[in-house]
């Protein structure tokens, strides 16, 4: 009976609390929902400047493709053909409708459709970043947090240092270096040799060294800087003074004052780094001539291969807007004053 | 880099030792891209060693490269196209950025909006990969390249111009200035711009280095600047056969691309806190 009287009293209250929770909740929904419609402006936007960066500019594709020899008429009808004599802008539609149904299109070089080109290239470009994914993210945030938490001491020194130097030097440079190290004074690796099929564990271990040494300390470096920015922005709250002035011990004030609420940062700043991954896996993939979809790509790039080109563009688009766009939900997510 | 707009305090800031290196290290850079012809001690295609991938010695300090070209002399006549392209990119992108940016802040509503929008939509095209995607449709050329190059950076220098203008707009100088009647031109020109030039400046620099950064590395796909010249980057990418042999032909063009952009890093970094600074 008690009871009851006292969540008679109570319930207005929750209700209440309920009520706001819900429009709080709906407030940042709409934030995300708007992310959400930004990021597939941006996708129409960049599809619109990749198809007339390859497809609008000089250039008549029909007459590449027939070569020197060809008469106007056979030129002429495969214009038509192929649509080119449609305006830009209908080519541009048909286009885009042809990669929202997953038609690719076929490639000129060798005449196979470029899903089937893609498919296997890309499983092997994913399987290169998630490795060097699973390697570097551990490592970079601990090495991140640690300098927040000694700022200023020699080991943060050293580290920005180190950083600075990395994201200051192009990525072939890093991994001429790590070849020059490892290969070339070491000995433990092989230098650039990377196609052939593995057949051991040890053989899959040896070829993936190399890119992913190469590729871990590129996005590293990034991650470990925007980690530290952000743990220190945590340290220097309010609330870890007052966990300070109150004697909590170092390791307390980090991994139960600082840490739960640098989460979101973090997050933000590792899918950030990861999408760095994009431009070294272009340059790795071109020195070890490792065959993933990026150096698919810069092979299309070199034979004109507008079709394979394209797609290869869309992809990668596609993967950097999914990263940031996850960068940004996730910032506003764990952003406790929004919710 | 001297202070405009304030007072005049001419050696008030500590000069340290890592700025002054810094600073060395681009001046040095930036006489060898003006006199390298002069410097260099071999014509640029000129074979002088039967041997190829030559070591370091007294007569090639820098060892030769793949058919036994001085290697010194193709770097110091390779400080051109890097330091010269990423020049004229770095000075055209923020200068489009930087006048539109001010410009949408100044003009707001509509105008703002869709620029802003249409810019960061731009500005998530991964750089190498619009290089990869222009280069393909037109062809490389140094024109194209510094086209390419300067379009890639404009949205990143029109976000941040536009940042620090929000801010100086809403001052009253600048509703005095629009009660007088004045227009966007003048109120850009004389009443912004001289309230944010200190870190437009130094975000100049780290727009350069990013340039630098990505005209090497397209040129070391062999998407950059195209044989018989090359750049620091091209010099990596002829001479990266020579990797496996730890020939030095294939490390020191990374080496002075290195020296270059941490400089300028370093430069910024030490930079009085007034100049660098956000709030003006």
């Amino acid at each position: 009976m008690n009871e009851g009287a006292v969540r008679r009293s109570l319930s207005p209250s929750l209700d209440d609390r309920s009520q706001t929770g819900n429009a709080m909740n709906r407030f940042v929904w709409s934030l995300v929902g708007g992310r959400l419609l930004v990021a597939l402006f941006t996708l129409v936007v960049v599809s619109f400047t990749v198809f007339c960066a390859t497809a609008i500019l000089p250039g008549d594709v029909a007459e590449v493709l027939l070569g020197q020899a060809a008469t106007p008429e056979a030129v002429a009808g495969l214009r038509a053909a192929m649509h080119l004599d449609e305006p830009g802008f209908l080519r541009f539609v048909r286009w885009l409708a042809g990669l929202g149904s997953g038609d690719l299109g076929v490639s000129y070089a060798n005449k196979m459709p470029v899903t089937q080109l893609i498919g296997p290239r890309l499983l092997n470009s994913l399987k290169l970043a998630g490795v060097t994914a699973l390697a570097s993210v551990p490592i970079a945030l601990s090495l991140g947090i640690c300098a927040a938490i000694l700022r200023g001491s020699l080991f943060d020194r050293l580290l920005t240092f180190g950083v600075i130097a990395v994201i200051s030097v192009p990525e072939f440079m890093v991994a001429t270096s790590a070849v020059l190290i490892f290969a070339v004074h070491l000995r433990w690796l092989p230098a650039l040799s990377v196609a052939r099929e593995a057949t051991s564990f040890l053989d899959l271990l040896r070829i993936f060294a190399m890119p992913v040494i190469t590729l871990a300390f590129v996005i590293s470096a990034q991650m470990i800087r925007m980690t530290r920015a952000a743990m220190i922005e945590t340290l220097n709250t309010p609330y870890v003074e007052m966990a300070r002035l109150k004697g909590a011990s170092p390791a307390r004030i980090v991994l139960r004052h600082a840490l739960p609420n640098a989460v979101g940062p973090i997050i933000n700043a590792v899918a950030l780094s990861l999408s760095y991954l994009l431009g070294g896996v272009i340059i790795v993939e071109t020195i070890f001539n490792y065959p993933g979809i990026a150096k698919l790509m810069v092979d299309a790039v070199s034979t004109r291969d507008l079709p394979l080109i394209q797609s290869c563009a869309m992809v990668f688009c596609v993967v950097y807007l999914l990263l940031i766009t996850i960068a940004d939900v996730v910032a506003i997510l764990s952003n406790p004053r929004l919710r | 880099m001297t202070m405009v707009g304030a007072i005049p305090l001419p050696f008030h800031f500590r000069i340290n030792l890592v700025g002054l290196l810094a600073s060395c290290t681009i001046l040095l850079w930036t006489l060898v891209a003006l006199f390298a012809p002069l410097l260099a001690p071999h014509g640029i295609g000129e074979i002088v060693d039967s041997d190829y991938f030559g070591p370091m010695s007294a007569q090639f300090p820098l060892g030769t490269d793949y058919l036994g070209r001085d290697m010194l002399s193709r770097i110091l006549l390779g400080t051109r196209y890097t330091v010269g392209i990423s020049l004229a990119a770095v000075g055209l992108a923020c200068f489009t950025g930087v006048t539109l940016g001010m410009a949408a802040a100044v003009a707001g509503g509509w105008t703002d909006t869709v620029l802003s929008r249409f810019l960061d939509a731009l500005n998530s095209i991964p750089s190498k990969l619009f290089g990869l995607v222009v280069v393909a449709g037109v062809g490389s050329s140094i024109p194209v390249l510094i086209m390419t190059l300067a379009v890639i950076y404009t949205p990143g220098s029109y976000r941040f111009a536009r940042a620090l203008a929000v801010n100086v707009n809403t001052m009253d100088f600048i509703t005095v200035a629009r009660a007088r009647g004045e227009g966007v031109p003048y109120i850009i020109g004389s009443e912004i711009l001289p309230n944010i030039l200190g870190p437009v400046f130094a975000d100049v620099g780290l727009r350069f280095v990013f340039i630098v950064l990505l005209l090497s590395g397209l040129s070391f796909l062999g998407l950059g600047v195209q044989p018989p010249n090359a750049d620091w980057g091209a010099l990596v990418r002829e001479n990266i056969s020579g990797l496996p042999f730890g020939a030095p032909a294939v490390m020191f063009p990374s080496v002075a691309i290195a020296s270059l952009t941490i400089s300028v890093n370093l430069l910024i970094d030490n930079l009085p806190r007034k100049i660098r600074d956000r709030s003006a």
